[in-house]
Protein backbone atom coordinates (compact mmCIF):
# COMPACT_ATOMS: atom_id res chain seq x y z
CA UNK A 1 0.00 0.00 0.00
CA UNK A 2 0.76 3.75 -0.77
CA UNK A 3 2.06 5.46 1.77
CA UNK A 4 -0.26 9.12 2.44
CA UNK A 5 2.21 10.84 4.67
CA UNK A 6 5.46 10.26 6.39
CA UNK A 7 7.27 12.00 9.10
CA UNK A 8 11.25 11.02 9.47
CA UNK A 9 12.39 12.34 12.57
CA UNK A 10 10.73 15.10 12.74
CA UNK A 11 11.86 18.30 15.51
CA UNK A 12 10.52 21.51 15.75
CA UNK A 13 12.25 24.34 18.18
CA UNK A 14 10.87 27.63 19.20
CA UNK A 15 13.25 29.56 21.16
CA UNK A 16 14.60 27.06 24.09
CA UNK A 17 10.99 25.39 23.75
CA UNK A 18 11.42 21.76 21.99
CA UNK A 19 7.84 21.39 20.43
CA UNK A 20 8.55 18.01 18.52
CA UNK A 21 11.05 15.94 20.20
CA UNK A 22 11.94 13.65 16.72
CA UNK A 23 8.24 12.57 15.44
CA UNK A 24 8.67 9.44 13.34
CA UNK A 25 5.25 8.66 12.09
CA UNK A 26 3.64 6.69 8.61
CA UNK A 27 0.21 7.09 7.32
CA UNK A 28 -1.04 4.63 4.83
CA UNK A 29 -3.02 5.13 1.72
CA UNK A 30 -6.96 5.07 2.92
CA UNK A 31 -6.78 4.89 6.47
CA UNK A 32 -8.58 6.78 8.84
CA UNK A 33 -6.10 8.18 11.21
CA UNK A 34 -6.65 10.12 14.67
CA UNK A 35 -4.02 12.03 16.37
CA UNK A 36 -4.66 13.05 19.71
CA UNK A 37 -3.14 14.83 22.72
CA UNK A 38 -3.64 17.42 25.08
CA UNK A 39 -2.91 20.95 24.47
CA UNK A 40 0.56 21.82 24.19
CA UNK A 41 1.33 18.54 22.50
CA UNK A 42 2.09 19.62 19.42
CA UNK A 43 -0.24 18.07 17.61
CA UNK A 44 -0.95 21.48 15.49
CA UNK A 45 3.02 21.75 15.39
CA UNK A 46 2.96 18.97 13.28
CA UNK A 47 -0.18 19.44 11.36
CA UNK A 48 1.56 22.80 10.22
CA UNK A 49 4.71 21.24 8.84
CA UNK A 50 2.66 19.28 7.22
CA UNK A 51 0.61 21.77 5.14
CA UNK A 52 4.13 24.32 5.11
CA UNK A 53 3.00 27.22 7.17
CA UNK A 54 5.95 26.24 9.94
CA UNK A 55 9.66 24.94 9.15
CA UNK A 56 10.70 21.91 11.18
CA UNK A 57 13.92 22.95 12.74
CA UNK A 58 15.04 18.75 11.32
CA UNK A 59 13.39 15.89 9.98
CA UNK A 60 11.74 15.05 6.46
CA UNK A 61 7.79 15.04 5.80
CA UNK A 62 6.54 13.35 2.90
CA UNK A 63 2.76 13.79 1.55
CA UNK A 64 2.03 10.57 -1.33
CA UNK A 65 5.92 10.70 -1.69
CA UNK A 66 6.28 14.23 -2.28
CA UNK A 67 8.89 16.18 0.32
CA UNK A 68 6.75 19.31 1.68
CA UNK A 69 9.59 21.34 1.19
CA UNK A 70 11.62 20.53 -2.03
CA UNK A 71 8.56 19.60 -3.71
CA UNK A 72 6.12 21.64 -1.89
CA UNK A 73 4.09 22.38 -4.83
CA UNK A 74 3.01 18.41 -5.53
CA UNK A 75 2.76 17.87 -1.78
CA UNK A 76 0.35 20.87 -1.33
CA UNK A 77 -1.58 19.91 -4.36
CA UNK A 78 -2.23 16.23 -2.48
CA UNK A 79 -3.51 17.65 0.84
CA UNK A 80 -6.47 19.63 1.38
CA UNK A 81 -6.43 20.91 5.40
CA UNK A 82 -9.35 22.01 7.47
CA UNK A 83 -7.98 24.75 9.71
CA UNK A 84 -8.75 24.36 13.79
CA UNK A 85 -10.16 28.24 13.46
CA UNK A 86 -13.04 29.87 12.17
CA UNK A 87 -11.13 31.76 9.45
CA UNK A 88 -12.80 33.33 6.25
CA UNK A 89 -12.70 36.16 4.04
CA UNK A 90 -15.47 38.70 4.53
CA UNK A 91 -15.42 40.40 1.02
CA UNK A 92 -16.50 37.25 -1.00
CA UNK A 93 -19.41 34.26 -0.93
CA UNK A 94 -19.22 30.75 -0.14
CA UNK A 95 -19.11 29.98 -3.48
CA UNK A 96 -16.89 32.72 -4.92
CA UNK A 97 -14.10 31.74 -1.91
CA UNK A 98 -14.22 27.95 -3.44
CA UNK A 99 -13.59 29.14 -6.76
CA UNK A 100 -11.00 30.85 -5.56
CA UNK A 101 -9.53 28.15 -3.53
CA UNK A 102 -10.03 26.05 -6.46
CA UNK A 103 -7.85 28.45 -9.02
CA UNK A 104 -5.06 28.45 -6.51
CA UNK A 105 -4.61 25.09 -7.37
CA UNK A 106 -4.95 25.71 -11.07
CA UNK A 107 -8.46 23.97 -11.23
CA UNK A 108 -10.64 26.08 -13.26
CA UNK A 109 -14.39 26.19 -14.98
CA UNK A 110 -13.86 22.60 -15.85
CA UNK A 111 -13.78 21.76 -11.59
CA UNK A 112 -17.65 24.19 -10.93
CA UNK A 113 -19.23 20.90 -11.21
CA UNK A 114 -17.24 19.44 -8.10
CA UNK A 115 -18.10 22.95 -6.80
CA UNK A 116 -21.36 22.21 -6.82
CA UNK A 117 -21.19 18.59 -5.90
CA UNK A 118 -19.19 19.94 -2.65
CA UNK A 119 -21.63 22.29 -1.69
CA UNK A 120 -24.45 19.72 -1.92
CA UNK A 121 -22.69 17.48 0.26
CA UNK A 122 -22.46 19.83 3.08
CA UNK A 123 -25.88 21.39 2.66
CA UNK A 124 -24.26 24.62 1.77
CA UNK A 125 -26.68 24.74 -0.93
CA UNK A 126 -28.79 27.58 0.75
CA UNK A 127 -25.81 29.79 1.61
CA UNK A 128 -23.80 29.35 -1.64
CA UNK A 129 -24.25 32.93 -2.53
CA UNK A 130 -24.41 34.50 0.95
CA UNK A 131 -21.28 36.45 2.29
CA UNK A 132 -18.74 34.45 4.49
CA UNK A 133 -19.31 36.78 7.55
CA UNK A 134 -23.11 36.05 7.35
CA UNK A 135 -22.59 32.67 8.03
CA UNK A 136 -23.21 31.14 11.46
CA UNK A 137 -20.39 29.04 13.23
CA UNK A 138 -21.78 25.82 11.93
CA UNK A 139 -21.92 27.05 8.45
CA UNK A 140 -18.14 28.85 8.25
CA UNK A 141 -17.31 25.26 9.41
CA UNK A 142 -19.11 23.38 6.77
CA UNK A 143 -17.47 26.15 4.22
CA UNK A 144 -13.77 25.64 5.59
CA UNK A 145 -14.73 21.76 4.67
CA UNK A 146 -15.63 22.03 1.70
CA UNK A 147 -12.38 24.51 1.00
CA UNK A 148 -10.48 22.11 1.80
CA UNK A 149 -11.90 19.33 -0.83
CA UNK A 150 -12.51 22.19 -3.57
CA UNK A 151 -8.93 20.34 -4.92
CA UNK A 152 -9.83 16.81 -4.58
CA UNK A 153 -6.96 16.07 -2.51
CA UNK A 154 -6.27 12.03 -1.73
CA UNK A 155 -5.54 13.36 1.93
CA UNK A 156 -8.03 15.33 3.80
CA UNK A 157 -6.04 16.88 7.36
CA UNK A 158 -9.00 17.92 9.66
CA UNK A 159 -7.86 19.89 12.89
CA UNK A 160 -10.54 19.80 15.53
CA UNK A 161 -12.67 20.02 12.74
CA UNK A 162 -16.19 19.97 15.56
CA UNK A 163 -14.46 21.97 18.20
CA UNK A 164 -17.64 24.07 19.48
CA UNK A 165 -19.63 22.48 16.69
CA UNK A 166 -23.42 20.94 18.17
CA UNK A 167 -24.23 17.62 18.60
CA UNK A 168 -26.56 17.12 15.86
CA UNK A 169 -23.84 19.28 13.22
CA UNK A 170 -21.03 17.02 14.88
CA UNK A 171 -22.90 13.82 13.58
CA UNK A 172 -23.14 15.23 10.46
CA UNK A 173 -19.99 16.01 9.61
CA UNK A 174 -18.68 12.60 11.11
CA UNK A 175 -20.94 10.92 8.57
CA UNK A 176 -19.64 13.37 5.87
CA UNK A 177 -15.91 12.42 7.10
CA UNK A 178 -16.54 8.76 7.25
CA UNK A 179 -17.99 8.93 3.48
CA UNK A 180 -15.09 10.58 1.97
CA UNK A 181 -12.59 8.33 3.85
CA UNK A 182 -14.84 4.83 2.09
CA UNK A 183 -14.00 6.94 -1.04
CA UNK A 184 -10.97 6.60 -0.65
CA UNK A 185 -9.58 9.75 0.66
CA UNK A 186 -6.72 9.46 3.35
CA UNK A 187 -8.15 10.97 6.40
CA UNK A 188 -5.98 12.41 9.47
CA UNK A 189 -8.34 14.00 12.57
CA UNK A 190 -7.27 15.42 15.31
CA UNK A 191 -9.30 15.93 18.52
CA UNK A 192 -9.71 16.68 21.80
CA UNK A 193 -12.62 14.45 21.76
CA UNK A 194 -12.03 11.24 22.54
CA UNK A 195 -15.32 9.54 21.58
CA UNK A 196 -15.03 11.12 18.18
CA UNK A 197 -11.43 9.09 17.43
CA UNK A 198 -12.71 6.02 19.31
CA UNK A 199 -15.67 6.14 16.66
CA UNK A 200 -13.76 6.98 13.75
CA UNK A 201 -10.53 6.22 13.55
CA UNK A 202 -8.75 3.11 12.62
CA UNK A 203 -5.35 3.91 14.10
CA UNK A 204 -4.17 6.73 16.55
CA UNK A 205 -1.07 8.41 17.51
CA UNK A 206 -1.23 10.02 21.07
CA UNK A 207 0.97 13.11 21.59
CA UNK A 208 2.51 14.39 24.37
CA UNK A 209 4.64 17.16 24.99
CA UNK A 210 6.43 16.60 21.74
CA UNK A 211 6.75 12.63 21.46
CA UNK A 212 4.24 9.97 19.92
CA UNK A 213 3.41 8.23 23.85
CA UNK A 214 0.95 5.48 21.69
CA UNK A 215 0.54 4.38 18.06
CA UNK A 216 -1.60 1.42 17.28
CA UNK A 217 -5.07 0.54 15.71
CA UNK A 218 -8.22 1.58 17.87
CA UNK A 219 -9.34 -1.62 19.14
CA UNK A 220 -5.07 -2.51 20.24
CA UNK A 221 -4.46 0.19 22.33
CA UNK A 222 -8.30 -0.34 24.05
CA UNK A 223 -7.17 -3.91 24.55
CA UNK A 224 -3.57 -3.09 25.41
CA UNK A 225 -4.81 -1.27 28.24
CA UNK A 226 -7.63 -3.19 29.28
CA UNK A 227 -8.17 -1.48 32.25
CA UNK A 228 -11.65 -1.64 33.67
CA UNK A 229 -13.56 1.39 35.96
CA UNK A 230 -15.13 0.43 38.70
CA UNK A 231 -18.13 2.68 39.81
CA UNK A 232 -18.64 2.58 43.21
CA UNK A 233 -21.55 4.19 45.65
CA UNK A 234 -20.84 4.98 49.15
CA UNK A 235 -22.61 5.60 52.56
CA UNK A 236 -19.37 7.87 53.05
CA UNK A 237 -21.16 9.32 56.27
CA UNK A 238 -18.05 11.96 57.18
CA UNK A 239 -15.71 8.65 56.98
CA UNK A 240 -12.49 9.60 54.41
CA UNK A 241 -12.05 6.91 51.75
CA UNK A 242 -8.66 5.05 53.03
CA UNK A 243 -5.35 5.90 51.77
CA UNK A 244 -4.25 2.76 50.49
CA UNK A 245 -7.06 2.85 48.07
CA UNK A 246 -6.97 6.25 46.75
CA UNK A 247 -4.42 5.42 43.87
CA UNK A 248 -6.91 4.02 41.94
CA UNK A 249 -8.85 6.73 42.61
CA UNK A 250 -10.34 8.81 38.73
CA UNK A 251 -13.16 10.98 39.76
CA UNK A 252 -14.99 11.22 42.84
CA UNK A 253 -18.43 13.58 42.88
CA UNK A 254 -21.12 13.79 45.31
CA UNK A 255 -22.82 10.31 43.72
CA UNK A 256 -19.87 7.38 42.97
CA UNK A 257 -16.48 7.24 42.67
CA UNK A 258 -14.39 6.03 39.76
CA UNK A 259 -11.72 3.87 40.60
CA UNK A 260 -9.37 2.37 37.49
CA UNK A 261 -8.61 -0.56 38.07
CA UNK A 262 -5.77 -3.82 36.10
CA UNK A 263 -6.80 -6.69 37.64
CA UNK A 264 -9.52 -8.25 39.16
CA UNK A 265 -7.73 -9.07 42.58
CA UNK A 266 -8.00 -5.03 42.66
CA UNK A 267 -11.22 -5.16 43.48
CA UNK A 268 -11.14 -7.38 46.14
CA UNK A 269 -8.50 -5.14 47.86
CA UNK A 270 -10.79 -1.94 46.94
CA UNK A 271 -13.69 -3.44 48.40
CA UNK A 272 -12.22 -4.97 51.82
CA UNK A 273 -10.37 -2.05 52.44
CA UNK A 274 -13.62 -0.09 52.50
CA UNK A 275 -15.45 -2.92 54.71
CA UNK A 276 -12.28 -2.54 57.25
CA UNK A 277 -13.30 1.36 57.14
CA UNK A 278 -16.82 0.15 57.94
CA UNK A 279 -18.17 2.19 54.29
CA UNK A 280 -21.10 0.92 53.11
CA UNK A 281 -20.90 0.01 49.51
CA UNK A 282 -24.26 1.37 48.32
CA UNK A 283 -24.05 0.37 44.40
CA UNK A 284 -21.28 -0.94 41.95
CA UNK A 285 -20.85 -1.29 38.64
CA UNK A 286 -18.07 -2.58 36.27
CA UNK A 287 -17.49 -0.85 32.86
CA UNK A 288 -14.61 -1.44 29.71
CA UNK A 289 -12.20 1.07 29.47
CA UNK A 290 -12.45 3.75 26.80
CA UNK A 291 -9.85 5.97 25.11
CA UNK A 292 -10.32 8.37 28.06
CA UNK A 293 -8.87 5.92 30.23
CA UNK A 294 -5.75 4.85 27.95
CA UNK A 295 -4.77 8.52 27.12
CA UNK A 296 -4.44 9.14 31.03
CA UNK A 297 -3.10 6.37 31.66
CA UNK A 298 -0.29 7.13 29.02
CA UNK A 299 0.09 11.16 29.30
CA UNK A 300 -0.49 10.38 33.22
CA UNK A 301 -2.59 14.09 33.08
CA UNK A 302 -5.63 14.48 34.62
CA UNK A 303 -9.38 15.23 33.06
CA UNK B 1 0.77 17.94 -13.16
CA UNK B 2 2.26 20.87 -12.65
CA UNK B 3 2.24 22.81 -16.40
CA UNK B 4 1.70 26.02 -17.69
CA UNK B 5 -1.93 26.45 -17.59
CA UNK B 6 -2.50 25.25 -13.54
CA UNK B 7 0.56 27.49 -12.85
CA UNK B 8 -1.58 30.61 -14.55
CA UNK B 9 -4.14 30.14 -13.55
CA UNK B 10 -3.23 29.92 -9.68
CA UNK B 11 -1.54 33.67 -10.15
CA UNK B 12 -5.02 34.92 -12.33
CA UNK B 13 -6.93 33.48 -9.65
CA UNK B 14 -4.85 35.54 -6.80
CA UNK B 15 -4.95 38.50 -9.17
CA UNK B 16 -8.60 38.07 -10.21
CA UNK B 17 -9.11 38.21 -6.20
CA UNK B 18 -7.16 40.64 -5.17
CA UNK B 19 -9.09 43.00 -7.85
CA UNK B 20 -12.70 41.98 -6.94
CA UNK B 21 -11.64 42.67 -3.38
CA UNK B 22 -11.08 46.71 -3.89
CA UNK B 23 -13.64 47.01 -6.33
CA UNK B 24 -16.18 45.33 -3.73
CA UNK B 25 -15.35 48.75 -1.77
CA UNK B 26 -15.00 50.82 -4.65
CA UNK B 27 -16.28 53.82 -2.57
CA UNK B 28 -13.78 53.62 -0.30
CA UNK B 29 -10.76 52.45 -2.41
CA UNK B 30 -11.51 54.59 -5.64
CA UNK B 31 -14.28 57.32 -5.13
CA UNK B 32 -12.88 58.34 -1.74
CA UNK B 33 -9.06 59.12 -3.33
CA UNK B 34 -10.84 60.47 -6.18
CA UNK B 35 -12.45 63.06 -4.56
CA UNK B 36 -9.91 64.05 -2.04
CA UNK B 37 -7.50 64.61 -4.85
CA UNK B 38 -10.22 66.80 -7.07
CA UNK B 39 -10.60 68.99 -3.75
CA UNK B 40 -6.98 69.45 -3.66
CA UNK B 41 -6.81 70.85 -7.02
CA UNK B 42 -10.00 73.00 -6.69
CA UNK B 43 -8.50 73.95 -3.61
CA UNK B 44 -4.64 74.80 -4.32
CA UNK B 45 -5.49 75.99 -8.03
CA UNK B 46 -7.47 78.22 -6.46
CA UNK B 47 -5.59 79.57 -4.20
CA UNK B 48 -2.04 79.29 -5.94
CA UNK B 49 -3.05 80.01 -9.27
CA UNK B 50 -1.72 83.20 -9.15
CA UNK B 51 1.26 83.28 -6.77
CA UNK B 52 3.39 80.49 -8.24
CA UNK B 53 5.29 80.35 -11.21
CA UNK B 54 6.61 76.54 -12.22
CA UNK B 55 7.26 76.06 -16.20
CA UNK B 56 6.62 78.48 -18.91
CA UNK B 57 3.93 78.28 -21.19
CA UNK B 58 2.02 75.59 -18.09
CA UNK B 59 -0.42 77.31 -16.36
CA UNK B 60 -0.29 76.24 -12.21
CA UNK B 61 -3.39 74.44 -12.66
CA UNK B 62 -2.02 71.75 -15.06
CA UNK B 63 1.27 72.02 -13.66
CA UNK B 64 -0.39 70.17 -10.39
CA UNK B 65 -2.91 67.78 -12.38
CA UNK B 66 0.07 64.95 -13.16
CA UNK B 67 1.42 65.83 -9.77
CA UNK B 68 -1.94 64.75 -8.41
CA UNK B 69 -2.82 62.03 -10.55
CA UNK B 70 0.74 60.33 -9.79
CA UNK B 71 0.31 61.28 -5.77
CA UNK B 72 -2.90 59.22 -5.57
CA UNK B 73 -1.69 56.58 -7.90
CA UNK B 74 1.09 55.98 -5.66
CA UNK B 75 -0.54 56.16 -2.19
CA UNK B 76 -3.43 53.82 -3.43
CA UNK B 77 -0.71 51.21 -5.38
CA UNK B 78 0.69 51.03 -1.67
CA UNK B 79 -2.60 51.37 0.15
CA UNK B 80 -3.52 48.03 -1.99
CA UNK B 81 -1.39 45.24 -1.24
CA UNK B 82 -0.89 46.30 2.37
CA UNK B 83 -3.98 46.71 3.52
CA UNK B 84 -4.84 43.44 1.47
CA UNK B 85 -2.24 41.46 3.47
CA UNK B 86 -2.63 42.92 6.68
CA UNK B 87 -6.42 42.40 6.64
CA UNK B 88 -5.88 38.42 5.58
CA UNK B 89 -3.25 37.95 8.47
CA UNK B 90 -5.16 39.71 11.32
CA UNK B 91 -8.40 38.12 10.22
CA UNK B 92 -6.43 34.51 9.65
CA UNK B 93 -7.43 33.98 5.86
CA UNK B 94 -3.66 34.42 4.78
CA UNK B 95 -3.24 30.77 5.47
CA UNK B 96 -6.04 30.38 2.12
CA UNK B 97 -3.34 31.01 0.06
CA UNK B 98 -0.15 29.90 2.05
CA UNK B 99 -1.58 26.23 1.83
CA UNK B 100 -1.84 26.35 -1.77
CA UNK B 101 0.74 25.43 -3.97
CA UNK B 102 1.30 29.31 -5.26
CA UNK B 103 4.86 29.93 -5.73
CA UNK B 104 6.31 33.19 -3.81
CA UNK B 105 7.03 34.75 -7.38
CA UNK B 106 3.05 34.21 -8.52
CA UNK B 107 2.39 35.71 -5.31
CA UNK B 108 4.40 38.64 -5.30
CA UNK B 109 3.19 39.25 -8.93
CA UNK B 110 -0.67 38.85 -8.32
CA UNK B 111 -0.25 41.61 -5.76
CA UNK B 112 2.02 43.74 -7.58
CA UNK B 113 -0.43 43.91 -10.76
CA UNK B 114 -3.34 44.15 -8.62
CA UNK B 115 -2.01 47.25 -7.09
CA UNK B 116 -0.54 48.90 -10.45
CA UNK B 117 -4.42 48.22 -11.60
CA UNK B 118 -5.72 49.85 -8.70
CA UNK B 119 -3.25 52.93 -9.18
CA UNK B 120 -3.53 53.24 -12.71
CA UNK B 121 -7.23 53.05 -12.48
CA UNK B 122 -7.84 56.24 -9.55
CA UNK B 123 -5.14 57.93 -11.67
CA UNK B 124 -7.43 57.82 -14.75
CA UNK B 125 -10.25 58.97 -13.22
CA UNK B 126 -8.92 62.30 -11.63
CA UNK B 127 -7.37 62.79 -14.98
CA UNK B 128 -10.95 62.31 -16.51
CA UNK B 129 -12.08 64.68 -13.99
CA UNK B 130 -9.51 66.78 -14.36
CA UNK B 131 -10.36 67.46 -18.31
CA UNK B 132 -13.67 69.08 -17.34
CA UNK B 133 -11.55 71.76 -15.66
CA UNK B 134 -8.58 72.16 -17.91
CA UNK B 135 -6.96 71.46 -21.29
CA UNK B 136 -3.95 69.33 -20.41
CA UNK B 137 -1.70 68.22 -23.36
CA UNK B 138 -0.38 64.38 -23.12
CA UNK B 139 3.08 65.03 -25.31
CA UNK B 140 4.42 61.96 -24.55
CA UNK B 141 1.89 58.97 -23.78
CA UNK B 142 4.39 56.63 -23.48
CA UNK B 143 6.33 57.90 -20.87
CA UNK B 144 3.56 58.81 -18.40
CA UNK B 145 1.85 55.08 -19.10
CA UNK B 146 5.76 54.07 -18.26
CA UNK B 147 5.88 56.13 -15.17
CA UNK B 148 2.43 54.75 -14.12
CA UNK B 149 3.73 51.49 -14.37
CA UNK B 150 6.99 51.46 -12.46
CA UNK B 151 5.64 53.77 -9.86
CA UNK B 152 2.81 51.87 -9.08
CA UNK B 153 5.08 48.89 -9.09
CA UNK B 154 7.16 50.34 -6.74
CA UNK B 155 4.76 51.50 -4.24
CA UNK B 156 2.79 48.18 -4.27
CA UNK B 157 6.40 46.29 -3.97
CA UNK B 158 6.32 48.66 -0.86
CA UNK B 159 2.95 47.88 0.41
CA UNK B 160 3.63 43.73 0.15
CA UNK B 161 6.76 44.51 1.94
CA UNK B 162 4.74 46.94 4.92
CA UNK B 163 1.63 44.28 5.08
CA UNK B 164 4.43 41.27 5.43
CA UNK B 165 6.24 43.46 8.10
CA UNK B 166 3.30 44.96 10.07
CA UNK B 167 1.41 42.35 12.22
CA UNK B 168 -1.38 45.53 13.54
CA UNK B 169 -3.21 48.01 11.71
CA UNK B 170 -1.90 50.82 13.81
CA UNK B 171 1.97 49.69 12.48
CA UNK B 172 -0.11 49.97 9.18
CA UNK B 173 -0.98 53.44 9.62
CA UNK B 174 2.28 54.47 11.15
CA UNK B 175 3.42 53.19 7.82
CA UNK B 176 1.00 55.71 5.95
CA UNK B 177 1.65 58.61 7.93
CA UNK B 178 5.03 58.65 8.89
CA UNK B 179 6.91 57.35 5.04
CA UNK B 180 4.41 57.32 2.51
CA UNK B 181 2.42 60.65 3.81
CA UNK B 182 5.75 62.56 4.21
CA UNK B 183 7.58 61.50 0.96
CA UNK B 184 4.48 61.81 -0.98
CA UNK B 185 3.99 65.85 0.03
CA UNK B 186 7.43 66.38 -0.21
CA UNK B 187 8.26 65.16 -3.80
CA UNK B 188 7.26 68.35 -6.17
CA UNK B 189 3.62 67.50 -6.27
CA UNK B 190 2.54 71.24 -5.58
CA UNK B 191 5.67 73.03 -7.17
CA UNK B 192 8.89 72.74 -8.69
CA UNK B 193 11.74 71.79 -6.51
CA UNK B 194 13.98 74.70 -8.25
CA UNK B 195 11.30 77.24 -6.19
CA UNK B 196 12.96 75.27 -3.31
CA UNK B 197 16.37 76.83 -1.42
CA UNK B 198 19.90 74.87 -2.32
CA UNK B 199 19.47 72.66 0.76
CA UNK B 200 15.87 71.45 0.22
CA UNK B 201 16.97 71.05 -3.81
CA UNK B 202 19.24 68.47 -2.37
CA UNK B 203 16.89 66.52 -0.11
CA UNK B 204 13.91 66.52 -2.35
CA UNK B 205 16.43 64.20 -4.82
CA UNK B 206 16.52 61.75 -2.29
CA UNK B 207 13.17 61.26 -2.41
CA UNK B 208 12.60 58.58 -5.31
CA UNK B 209 8.91 59.94 -5.39
CA UNK B 210 10.04 63.40 -6.87
CA UNK B 211 11.53 60.84 -9.60
CA UNK B 212 8.18 59.68 -10.64
CA UNK B 213 6.35 62.71 -10.37
CA UNK B 214 8.97 64.36 -12.36
CA UNK B 215 9.00 61.68 -14.81
CA UNK B 216 5.32 61.44 -15.50
CA UNK B 217 4.93 65.19 -15.44
CA UNK B 218 7.48 65.37 -18.23
CA UNK B 219 5.08 63.87 -20.18
CA UNK B 220 2.49 65.83 -20.32
CA UNK B 221 4.44 68.77 -20.68
CA UNK B 222 7.65 67.91 -22.36
CA UNK B 223 9.36 69.96 -19.30
CA UNK B 224 10.71 68.33 -15.91
CA UNK B 225 13.05 68.98 -13.22
CA UNK B 226 15.89 66.47 -13.96
CA UNK B 227 15.46 64.44 -17.38
CA UNK B 228 13.12 61.93 -17.14
CA UNK B 229 15.75 59.12 -18.96
CA UNK B 230 17.66 59.61 -15.19
CA UNK B 231 14.24 59.61 -12.98
CA UNK B 232 13.11 56.16 -15.41
CA UNK B 233 16.76 54.90 -13.92
CA UNK B 234 16.78 56.24 -10.53
CA UNK B 235 12.60 54.79 -9.75
CA UNK B 236 13.82 51.56 -11.76
CA UNK B 237 16.69 51.14 -9.68
CA UNK B 238 14.66 51.75 -6.24
CA UNK B 239 12.10 49.04 -7.94
CA UNK B 240 14.63 46.24 -8.16
CA UNK B 241 16.14 47.23 -4.77
CA UNK B 242 12.78 46.55 -3.06
CA UNK B 243 11.23 43.99 -5.39
CA UNK B 244 14.60 41.88 -4.35
CA UNK B 245 13.99 42.43 -0.41
CA UNK B 246 10.20 41.32 -1.06
CA UNK B 247 11.15 38.26 -2.99
CA UNK B 248 13.58 37.51 -0.25
CA UNK B 249 10.95 38.24 2.40
CA UNK B 250 8.30 36.01 0.71
CA UNK B 251 11.18 33.10 -0.28
CA UNK B 252 11.68 32.76 3.18
CA UNK B 253 8.35 32.92 4.67
CA UNK B 254 9.60 36.07 6.83
CA UNK B 255 6.08 36.12 9.09
CA UNK B 256 4.26 34.51 7.21
CA UNK B 257 5.43 31.06 7.95
CA UNK B 258 6.95 30.41 11.17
Amino acid sequence: MKKAIVFKSVKKNFGKLEALKGIDLTIEEGEFFGLLGPNGAGKSTLINILAGLTKPSSGSIKVMGYDVTQDYQYARRSLGIVPQELVFDPFFNVREMLRFQAGYFGKGQENDDWIDEVIEELDLKDKANTNMRMLSGGMKRRALIAQALVHKPPVIVLDEPTAGVDVELRKRLWQFIKKLNQKGHTIVLTTHYLEEAETLCSRIAMMDHGKIVALDKTKNLLKRFSAKNLNLRLDLKGKKIPISIQKFMQNLDYHSISFLIEEIAEVEFIISELKKTKIKILDMELTNSDLENVFLKLTGSKK
Amino acid sequence: MTNFKTEFIGIWTLLKKELLRFWRVVFQTVAAPVITAVLYLLIFSHVLANHVKVYDNVEYTAFLIPGLIMMSLLQNAFANSSSSLIQSKVMGNIVFILLTPITYLQFFLAFLIASIVRGIFVGACIYLFALLYVDLPMLHPWIIFGFAIIGGALLGTFGIIAGIWAHRFDQMAAFQNFVIMPLSFLSGVFYSIHSLPPFWQKVSQLNPFFYMIDGFRYGFFGQSDVPPLLSLSIVTFFFVVLASITLGMLKSGYKLRS
